[in-house]
């Protein structure tokens, strides 16, 4: 084996994460009244789009969550155990070598602006001068990597970008045609619709049938042509520039994105049984252990929340900067580090969710099925495992996929205050922290904000989007808006 | 007589997930200056409907798809939304049926009419509120000018009720629509409100469109009646001849349907069938499926108005295909002999209830100190013997569904001894109460809410039969599960199926079934058919009978319906303010009621057979509210109330006073 597989805690929590989802979603299949919704949800459009989105996000994020560490080339001839690199690498990390070549990781010297073929600032460099002698020059310097192929940039530049921007499109398109064909094709072979992949491609652009395709295919398309643009020039320059150390923005970026999942995800999961379970405790049992619950949630709003988690992160950092005998690798550091910091954030959020809940319990215990229950002598747990949870579970999910959002805003301002992930881990938030100062420069280094900027905005849009059409399919009081009809729309037309 | 308001083909859509609903089709009528026009039928079947398309406040899923509404010559349905507003309130008056719910809660009731008055620009200023008073007077609200600056959650359901009316009719409309104006209310402050309305009609001449499920209260106060079933009238007639002769089936079936003494001891008429869903195309007639009299020509094509013999000035009518034939269906069935004895089994005391007393503390303050009790029941003592059936009546706050409760252990009891079986459960061990527990087993009022909606109806079933270990596997469950399901008359293939998917009357029917799958000897039965229609009402209440004599279950049956209790009552308790006031045999309590209470509580049902003729509540002082059950008057609970009451009756709780041998009075007036 030419590599050695690492497993990060982060990974695993969220592969367990994927595989609850998995189980649900099996669970969920068989029981109409838990399809239901689901299935309301997948009429949404803009719901579906963003499911798309997130599906590119979450796809990313899976990849670079399969750590390994390559195997060094022994020298030849020394014999010995094999020897593997102190750097973590990612199958992510391998996929973008693949398609960015050199330009991935941190091939340049220092800022260039996007698509540059030249550097961001000017160097002195020796030139030979007309006399022979080498003579210092003042000008702004080839990059090594970013458009290295091109023989004279000035005149060549603007139609190498074009085409290859071009060829970018073309690829990409016949990647969603193929991806688009495997998913419809799929799809009418699993519901046997009439007239096969051809019927379900004409539903699709009229849009009628059961799922808005429509609305995922052209989603898809977009997705697929950056995604090409993306490879093919991404491949001869730095598409979104580079950043103070040379590092290729859109490579930071695609590296945050698994950073923002794991903190909004796992922040949920570590939030959901404390507030699930102590929400249910507190609006089921009352009394006392209400009161006490109280209290806790509401003293622990009333500390500002930013303070409370800088503390903890500091005490943390500490303790890892103890204990260095604890890691193997910067790359184990980095990650328990955002583990705690998926810990501190639960901790920190579950009392809206709490609250949530006991209100919600405190409805559902006096309603009669409830009271049933306890006529046939169902103990207490039983009656809130089969009684009151399954009754609160929608707001369990409604409440878990916006708070998703929210935590992957809050992850950013912490890494820009400075509290966040460690500085070795790429994220939106330290993206942002290292762009800041060169926003007074002029001209201005804008690239690295922007990326950062763009990404986050597609993330969390799409997971927003999506929050909404969910909330929207399990909330039963919510109808969609329908248009009038009949006399009176005739008359008032 | 001319027509204030006159409806014509009238075709009212709704689109939902299961395709467009036909909520009403075809539906004409009209109504005459000072006339009370009732719409009856049972749930489902267009009354709203109908209101809401006259107002056009349709909810936004549902659109009028053809159809004429003419007020005074406007025409409404062509009217734009702005002079919309000026018919809604000014000319057309609507009363709801949640007096709770249909006041603003953060203006007081004085402003609320000031409001509407100012609105339709009938008075401003000093002079609406002139007026407003002089409404809430009308209305019989007891000192008005007070009350004008009373918030509604300061006032009563029966108030609120009135408030709304003077909100409804102060701008003197033309047309008063009332949605189930009383359904919400007890039957003293029913026959307040609907007393009231006939009043203000006489004296305003307005036209009312009634919409009711009460057949009684039609009876009481409808000029003439419409029958509604699945989106269309089918019959239209003027009360007397509607009650004395109804001509389509469905009617003459309904009538036979509803419980009373007459009913006694023989089961109920009941309707096969259920309404058929309204996103169907119908090409025959709605009711063919479910009627006896169904023939070729009935499935075939859709029957037209056919008329009756006319009677005097108002012509009744049906869509029948029998009207054509000639042949009038047979009048209401008639009902085995009258009152044939209840069947009883005397075996002696099954549960002994002494002195049960529940108070629930009220706390205040910071560290929650008790200040006060509010004395839910307080002092009840009741006997039912195994196989028979005790009937707990009385009006919302007497405290009868915690009673049941308090029995069941769900509220713990305050004080008192609860002998069942022998064996003494108040304060027992918690291993004697769960093993107790089987024993009794309770039934609630709202279908929708008794089943849990994520399991299924096996589950449900299986749940209680778990818990105490019967059936000792999970495959002996299922058999014993689909045996009761067999036996309450649904299905096999219920069992896995989720309890969204059953109409109300069959939930009922789920939640008997999972209360006697733990076998038990007495069922509380807390208002089980209250919220059912009348046809479903007949199907448990068979269902009841039919358990209790094959099984010899005793029966507590907690209601305000009066009706029911005559059906099936073998013995009656009243409940006022946490106490019984009355107690005896059905028989006893029924025809020689002592009680003043017990007495005004018959007098106040509306009644069929006696129409608009019936002795009204002469007794104002019964317009009372009911006192607090936090402050209970001193000495007879109910003298704040009763025209009989003297001042000795204040001094002290009257003690039990004995009739016969099973009945006793609380009253010292009592003869």
């Amino acid at each position: 084996m030419n590599f050695m597989v690492v497993v990060l805690w982060t990974d695993v929590l969220l592969f367990i994460l994927l595989a609850v989802c998995l189980a649900y979603a099996r669970h969920a299949a068989r029981r109409p009244h838990l399809r239901a919704p689901w299935a309301r949800m997948a009429r949404s459009a803009s719901g579906m789009a963003a499911a798309t989105v997130l599906s590119a996000f979450a796809l990313i994020g899976v990849l670079d969550s399969l750590h390994y560490r390559p195997l060094i080339e022994a020298k030849p001839g020394v014999p010995g155990p094999a020897r593997y690199a102190v750097e973590v690498r990612s199958v992510l990390d391998l996929v973008i070598q693949g398609v960015l070549g050199p330009m991935a990781g941190k091939s340049e010297k220092t800022y260039s602006a996007p698509l540059a073929t030249h550097a961001f600032s000017r160097e002195n460099i020796e030139r030979p001068g007309p006399d022979g002698k080498p003579r210092q020059v003042r000008e702004y310097p080839r990059l090594a990597n970013g458009g290295a192929h091109l023989k004279d940039p000035a005149r060549e530049w603007a139609a190498d970008v074009a085409t290859h921007a071009v060829r970018g499109m073309v690829f990409g398109f016949i990647a969603w045609l193929a991806l688009a064909f495997v998913l419809l094709g799929a799809y009418a072979a699993n519901h046997q619709e009439d007239g096969g992949i051809a019927g379900v491609w004409g539903d699709a652009w009229s849009g009628r049938g059961r799922l808005p395709w429509r609305s995922i295919l052209i989603t898809l398309l977009v997705i697929c042509l950056c995604a090409g643009v993306a490879a093919t020039l991404g491949s001869r320059y730095h598409l979104l520039g580079t950043d103070k150390v040379g590092q290729d923005v859109l490579y930071l970026a695609l590296k945050s994105v698994r950073t923002a999942l794991i903190i909004g995800t796992l922040t949920t999961l570590v939030m959901l049984p404390m507030g699930v379970l102590l929400g249910i405790a507190a609006g089921y049992f009352g009394g006392w252990i209400d009161d006490a619950i109280q209290y806790v949630y509401t003293t622990l709003n009333s500390i500002p929340g930013v303070l409370l988690i800088a503390a903890s992160v500091l005490m943390m950092q500490v303790a890892i900067d103890a204990n260095p005998g604890w890691f193997a690798t910067a790359a184990e550091r980095a990650d328990f580090r955002l583990l705690c910091l998926c810990f501190i954030l639960g901790m920190m959020s579950w009392t809206g969710l709490c609250r949530l809940m006991r209100g919600e319990a405190l409805k559902l215990r006096e309603l009669e099925y409830v009271q049933a229950a306890r006529a046939f002598g169902v103990s207490r747990l039983a009656i809130i495992v089969r009684h009151i949870l399954p009754n609160v579970m929608h707001l369990v999910i409604i409440s878990a996929v916006m708070d998703f959002s929210g935590m992957v805003l809050t992850e950013a301002v912490l890494s820009y205050v400075g509290v966040g992930v460690d500085p070795s881990m790429s994220s939106f938030g330290s993206m942002i922290n290292a762009a800041r100062l060169e926003m007074s420069r002029d001209p201005m280094v804008w690239w690295s904000l922007a990326a950062a900027f763009f990404f986050m905005l597609a993330l969390v849009l799409a997971a927003n989007l999506f929050a909404d059409a969910v909330r929207d399919a399990f909330d039963p009081r919510l109808s969609p808006k329908r248009r009038r009809r009949g006399l009176l729309a005739k008359a008032s037309a | 007589m001319s027509a204030v308001l006159e409806i014509g083909g009238l075709n009212t859509r709704i689109e939902t997930a299961g395709g467009v609903i036909r909520a009403l089709d075809d539906v004409s009528f009209e109504i005459a200056r000072g006339e009370t026009f009732a719409v009856v039928g049972e749930s489902g079947c267009g009354k709203s409907m109908t209101a809401l398309s006259i107002m056009r406040l349709l909810p936004e899923a549902a659109w009028i798809d053809s159809g004429r509404v003419d007020q005074e010559g406007r025409r409404l349905l062509e009217l734009p939304e702005y002079e919309m507003r000026d018919v809604r309130g000014r000319r057309i008056g609507m009363i709801f049926q949640e007096p709770a719910t249909s006041l603003n809660p953060v203006m007081t009731c004085g402003e609320q009419i000031v409001e509407v008055l100012e609105r339709h620009g009938i008075a401003r200023g000093a002079a609406a509120r002139a007026r407003a008073l002089d409404w809430l007077q009308r209305v019989g609200i007891p000192d008005p000018a007070q009350r004008m600056d009373d918030y509604p959650f300061q006032l009563s359901g029966g108030m609120k009720q009135r408030v709304m009316i003077a909100l409804a009719l102060c701008s003197e409309p033309e047309v008063l629509i009332a949605d189930e104006p009383t359904t919400a209310l007890d039957v003293t402050i029913q026959a307040q409100i609907l007393d009231l309305l006939v009043e203000l009609q006489r004296s305003n001449g307005m036209a009312m469109l009634l919409i009711t499920h009460d057949l009684g209260v039609v009876a009481r106060m409808a000029h003439r009646v419409a029958l509604m079933y699945a989106g269309e009238m089918i019959e239209i007639g003027s009360r007397a001849s509607f009650f004395a002769r109804p001509l389509h089936p469905y009617a003459a079936r309904l009538f036979a349907a509803l419980p009373g003494s007459a009913s006694r001891g023989s089961p109920l008429m009941t309707i096969p069938g259920m309404v058929p869903p309204l996103t169907t195309e119908f090409a025959g007639c709605r009711f063919a499926p479910r009627c006896a009299f169904a023939h070729a020509r009935c499935e075939a094509e859709a029957p037209g108005w056919h008329m009756a013999a006319t009677d005097g000035t108002t012509s009744h009518r049906a869509r029948c295909h029998l009207l054509e034939e000639g042949e009038v269906p047979p009048l209401r069935a008639e009902a085995g002999a009258a009152a044939a004895a209840l069947p009883v089994s005397q075996q002696g005391a099954l549960l002994e209830v002494r002195d049960l007393k529940v108070h629930f503390p009220i706390r205040r303050g910071l560290f929650r100190r008790t200040v006060g009790h509010v004395r839910a029941v307080d002092g009840v003592s009741l006997t039912i013997g195994a196989g028979r059936t005790l009937a707990l009546v009385g009006e919302s706050g007497c405290g009868k569904t915690t009673v049941g409760k308090g029995l069941l252990q769900l509220i713990a009891p305050s004080a008192g001894s609860i002998r069942f079986d022998g064996r003494e459960l108040a304060g027992a061990p918690a291993k004697v109460l769960r093993q107790s527990r089987s024993l009794m087993q309770i039934v609630f009022q709202d279908p929708f809410a008794s089943l849990n909606p994520r399991m299924r109806v096996g589950e449900i079933i299986a749940e209680g039969m778990a818990s105490f270990g019967l059936g000792v596997d999970q495959a002996g469950r299922d058999r014993e599960a689909a045996s009761l399901l067999a036996q309450v008359g649904l299905p096999a293939d219920a069992r896995d199926r989720y309890p969204h998917e059953f109409s109300g009357g069959q939930r009922q029917r789920i939640a008997i079934a999972r209360a006697l799958a733990v076998e038990p000897k007495l069922i509380v039965c807390d208002e089980p058919t209250s919220a059912l229609d009348v046809s479903v009402q007949a199907q448990i209440l068979n269902l009841l009978a039919d358990l209790q004599r094959e099984r010899g279950v005793a029966l507590l049956f907690i209601t305000h319906n009066l009706a029911v209790v005559e059906h099936l009552a073998h013995d009656i308790a009243v409940m006022y303010l946490g106490r019984i006031v009355e107690s005896g045999s059905a028989d006893e309590v029924l025809r020689r009621p002592r009680h003043p209470y017990t007495q005004a509580l018959l007098a106040a049902v509306p009644r069929i057979e006696g129409g608009a003729e019936a002795p009204q509540v002469a007794d104002r002082k019964l317009f009372a509210d009911l006192p607090s059950p936090a402050n209970p008057p001193a000495g007879c609970h109910f003298h704040t109330r009763c025209s009989r009451a003297t001042a000795e009756c204040a001094a002290a709780y009257p003690e039990a006073r004995i009739v016969s041998q099973t009945h006793r009075v609380h009253c010292i007036h009592a003869q």
